[in-house]
């Protein structure tokens, strides 16, 4: 694209830097990527680093200090101790279990909202939807504590089944907006076009609606695995005796002040995280987040 | 579209449940305000005001709500820039790593909070040796609020196309000039939208807060996490709790007012 | 932080400084106890602390202190304008208060290793260390008047003094209960036994403290359960000890409920009945009974675990005299009765009693009954060096008790 310069006489200083990153594409493109880039990318993948590089250390015992001596000791205890591999594992079971509640109460909700709703209702929905997302996510998980308690309102009592409920609950609203944005964006058409060739309710949705929204289904359980796998507050409030692989490195960190054995332990979820983003990446998920 | 009548009843009814139960316990918080018993115990014992009256009163709750506040508006800024310059990049720009900046992005909050706040303040802490404060939380939120702005302008973009852009350097407009006057006011929304959730996310946080904060300084999810243990405090954060949650349907709502208003691009 | 014992895995947010300054080897004075020999001697029952010279004479105020405490501990009206003892020093000693709450332990350990705070109200675990690494100087008691209406239980304690020398001015002190619901539980249980029961009746409605220090009340249990064992002190457990106490505490796991680490779960836990019997602290009972659920409390024949803090002054104070200041202040009767009463444990002075707005609350908390305390068994960091004199084993260690805890919660 050409750009048609006015006659004025000498161009200023702003005029030149305009027409300079208009010209060059290479230098607009690296000074908007700088910041971000050195911010995340440094920064960020630079203190995961830093974490990798202390879970190869130790701590003396005594003095209680980090022994920057490099050991695999760390996670040797990691990979023999049976209770990680069980704790890591019920982790993940919660994760997947969480997710999958997640989805199969939002695509109903995220459906009526986005076909079944008058674009006025539609805004209202959102607005619903969102709000709870300011109620802070430690007295949600009290209120559910008094629900749940033997004379609460449910009276299920704690345990792993009380801890994958309230954080289904907890995320519900990450699972929505995003099929939400998923479902507006299919277009009516689709939907009609494959009723007219004959497809019924439960086909349409098989054949039509879930390919497309995919990828949606997959942002929001990006959010609910992840936030469900770390989570250790949440599993301290209504989890009874159960605990979580977030609370391993928790108390790793803070009562034992073992900062190597709390990193340690602390891939195991990063590992499984990065797994899960990297099966993830093709179904382009990551453009629905 | 040919949905059978049950099935479009059903889905109505699904939503109509879905909601009731996101919002019964908020209207349990919000009955445990008025609770004259401390410890939450259900059905409430008592009705009474003092709650109310008391958070009204209490110095230690107004500080950690104005800390939130700022820790939200600075973390929320930074990743309006950050967010907006990388959707930028990668949506305009074919360039080798493209995928990989996703990735970056969305790895702050797709890793366990935990994670990411020993990694940030591990390096805080021994490898740069910063005290930790308000500053170091700010960096903390902005982190993972990058990729709420980031897709948020993504989307946006997608739509936008570069049309209007271009006509607008047909018509003398240089770099600054055509995004000040042609591109901002199209992504206005999509910017307020990533910012307002952005600020709820760091408004609300307490992992990554926890590790970067230090002694000192108290934001609101630390505010209720320490009192949430004392007796007579607990109530005062379900007061907390129920005001936020009345409160926070103003934003909400501007926020989506001000979607439908950006200039159509076609 | 109001929850007052949870020191060792109270879901404290400020864990920040204990992970990161912990990682920071050598980093300022951080080890060195070990130099110049004389820090702690390893393998030794005891150690020798550096030579440090404590306050000869009180001078005059330097018009501010830098207090290192836990939360409920400085109370300046920020949280209840009624609850507030550090105007009323400020005004009567002309030194402002500066405190900086700590969550941990190990980050009020790391927090005076800076060098920029002037006393620290630190718990069992936490004055070893601090005393070992040369942090804090002995306390000159004379310097202090309020001390000599301190309870002779808490002066010259192991965790507060070393060699006969004072290292600081005792705060308080609690200990561990054993609570049950009088209507579930019957009869009454004397002894720790009825948590430790493998058969027990009350399956499903146990409580324990949710932390590794809970080993210490299953090795305090072994000590009259499994005297072969030989344990003499909790704290000080070789690995053949702390199996039994693990294998113990596996098997109680069964019968648990809820692990507990917080107020309101407890309280909450009891009141609803999902909680029948188990550890607890005296505040918890309070308000579980003020609530109406019938409850009791006893301390065991067994004895119990418990705690008291003590204040101390840092060895190289920028502001020595605001800080021996502020000890004879939160120990003068008016204010050790207010943070008494505001946290929830017995005062070390003997007159704040008479000065507790609730006249029983000095009963309530045993706090004149030394025989109650001599029952009492008060935390204490465990460390490989055996606390109980032990040189020829190794005990095992805080990090050790925290996997073991983590292996038990399965």
């Amino acid at each position: 694209m050409t750009t048609i310069t006015t006659t004025a006489a000498s161009p200023g200083m702003r005029r030149r830097a305009a027409s300079f990153l208009h010209r060059h594409a290479g230098v607009r493109l690296s000074l908007l990527l700088s910041a971000p880039l050195a911010w995340l990318g440094l920064a960020y993948l630079g203190a995961l680093a830093a974490l990798l590089v202390t879970a190869f250390w130790s701590t003396d015992v005594f003095t209680g200090d980090v022994v920057k001596v490099f050991t695999w000791a760390n996670f040797t205890d990691l990979v023999t101790g049976e209770v990680y591999r069980t704790v890591a594992l019920r982790s993940l079971g919660v994760a997947a279990a969480v997710t999958l509640i997640d989805l199969v109460v939002a695509f109903p909700m995220a459906f009526a909202m986005a076909k079944l709703a008058s674009p006025r209702a539609q805004r209202w929905l959102v607005i619903a939807v969102l709000t709870p997302l300011w109620a802070s996510y430690l007295v949600k998980a009290y209120a559910w504590r008094v629900m749940l308690s033997s004379d609460g309102l449910l009276g299920w009592g704690y345990g792993l089944t009380a801890t994958v409920v309230t954080l289904s609950y907890l995320w519900l609203p990450y699972m929505i907006l995003p099929i939400y944005a998923g479902l507006e964006r299919l277009p009516n058409s689709l939907l009609d076009a494959a009723g007219d060739l004959g497809a019924r309710g439960w086909r349409t949705f098989r054949t039509v609606v879930w390919p497309l929204t995919f990828p949606a289904a997959v942002a929001g359980s990006i959010f609910t695995f992840s936030l469900s796998l770390g989570d250790y507050i949440t599993v301290k409030i209504v989890g009874g005796k159960t605990q979580l692989i977030g609370n391993v490195v928790y108390d790793n960190i803070g009562a034992a002040n073992n900062l190597p054995f709390a990193a340690a332990v602390a891939t195991v979820p990063v590992v499984i995280m990065l797994v899960y983003l990297a099966a993830v990446r093709r179904t382009g998920a990551l453009e629905n987040l | 579209m040919n949905l059978s009548r049950t099935s479009r009843t059903l889905l109505r009814a699904a939503l109509v449940a879905g909601l009731a139960v996101v919002y019964v316990p908020l209207a349990v918080v919000l009955l445990n305000s008025f609770n004259s018993d401390r410890t939450f115990s259900w059905p409430p014992a008592g009705f009474t005001l003092r709650w109310w009256s008391a958070a009204w009163g209490s110095a230690g709750l107004r500080d950690a709500l104005w800390t939130s506040v700022q820790a939200g508006l600075g973390a929320t800024v930074i990743a309006l820039v950050l967010g907006t310059m990388a959707a930028f990049a990668v949506q305009r720009y074919r360039f080798f790593g493209r995928e990989t900046v996703s990735l970056v992005i969305v790895l702050p909050i797709a890793l366990p909070g935990i994670v990411t706040g020993i990694a940030l303040s591990n390096t805080f802490h021994t490898v740069l040796g910063l005290p930790l404060g308000l500053l170091t939380v700010i960096v903390g939120h902005a982190t993972f609020c990058v990729v709420t702005v980031y897709n948020n302008v993504l989307a946006r973009l997608r739509r936008m196309g570069l049309n209007l852009e271009e006509a607008s350097a047909d018509l003398g407009a240089d770099t600054f000039t055509t995004f000040r006057l042609v591109t901002f006011p199209m992504m206005r929304s999509a910017l307020l939208a990533g910012g307002l959730l952005a600020f709820a996310l760091s408004f609300d946080e307490i992992i990554v807060t926890t590790f970067t904060a230090g002694a000192g300084v108290r934001t609101l999810p630390i505010w209720i996490f320490e009192n949430l243990f004392r007796p007579n405090q607990a109530p005062v954060v379900n007061v907390v709790a129920a005001a936020l949650i009345l409160l926070s349907v103003i934003p909400i709502y501007l926020a989506q007012r001000l979607s439908g208003g950006d200039p159509q691009t076609h | 932080m109001r929850s007052p014992r949870p020191r060792f895995a109270r879901p404290s947010l400020v864990v920040t400084a204990a992970l990161a300054l912990a990682a920071v080897a050598g980093c300022g004075g951080g080890s060195s106890p070990a130099t110049g020999g004389s820090g702690a001697a390893p393998g030794g029952g005891a150690f020798t602390p550096p030579k440090i010279e404590a306050l000869k004479s009180l001078g005059a105020g330097e018009g501010q202190v830098n207090l290192v405490a836990w939360a409920g501990y400085a109370e300046d009206g920020s949280n209840d304008p009624k609850v507030d003892w550090v105007h009323p020093f400020e005004k009567a000693t002309g030194c402002t208060v500066n405190t900086k709450t700590a969550g941990t332990s190990d980050e009020m350990v790391n927090l005076m290793k800076t060098g920029e705070y002037d006393a620290v109200s630190a718990s069992g675990d936490a004055s070893l260390r601090l005393i070992a690494s040369g942090t804090v100087a002995p306390v000159n008691t004379d310097l202090v008047p309020n001390y000599k209406d301190v309870f002779e239980g808490l002066k010259l304690k192991p965790w507060n003094s070393v060699n006969g020398v004072p290292y600081g001015i005792p705060h308080g002190r609690g200990a561990n209960l054993l609570m049950w619901r009088t209507d579930t539980v019957k009869p009454a249980p004397d002894s720790w036994g009825v948590v430790f029961d493998p058969a027990s009746p009350y399956k499903g409605k146990v409580t324990a403290y949710d932390s590794p220090i809970y080993i210490a009340d299953a090795a305090l249990y072994l000590m009259s359960a499994k005297p072969e064992l030989g344990i003499k002190d909790p704290y000080a457990l070789d690995d053949k000890q702390l199996q039994a106490a693990v294998d113990l505490l596996k098997q109680q796991k069964q019968n648990v409920g809820e692990y507990w680490s917080d107020y309101t779960k407890a309280v909450q836990s009891f009141k609803s009945g999902d909680t029948a019997v188990g550890t607890t602290w005296q505040v918890i009972a309070n308000l579980v009974e003020a609530d109406k659920a019938p409850v009791e409390t006893a301390l065991p024949k067994e004895g119990s675990t418990g705690w008291s803090d003590t204040w101390m002054v840092a060895a190289k104070a920028k502001h020595p005299n605001c800080a021996y200041k502020w000890l004879d202040w939160i120990i003068s009767p008016k204010a050790n009765a207010q943070v008494a009463e505001w946290f929830g444990e017995a005062p070390s002075n003997a007159k704040a009693c008479a000065e507790t707005s609730d006249k029983s609350f000095c009963d309530t908390y045993h706090a004149t009954d030394e025989e109650y305390f001599s029952k009492v068994h008060y935390w204490t960091t465990p460390i490989a060096q055996c606390l109980d004199g032990r040189t020829d084993v190794t005990c095992t260690d805080y990090s050790e008790w925290t996997r073991a805890w983590t292996e038990i919660k399965g």
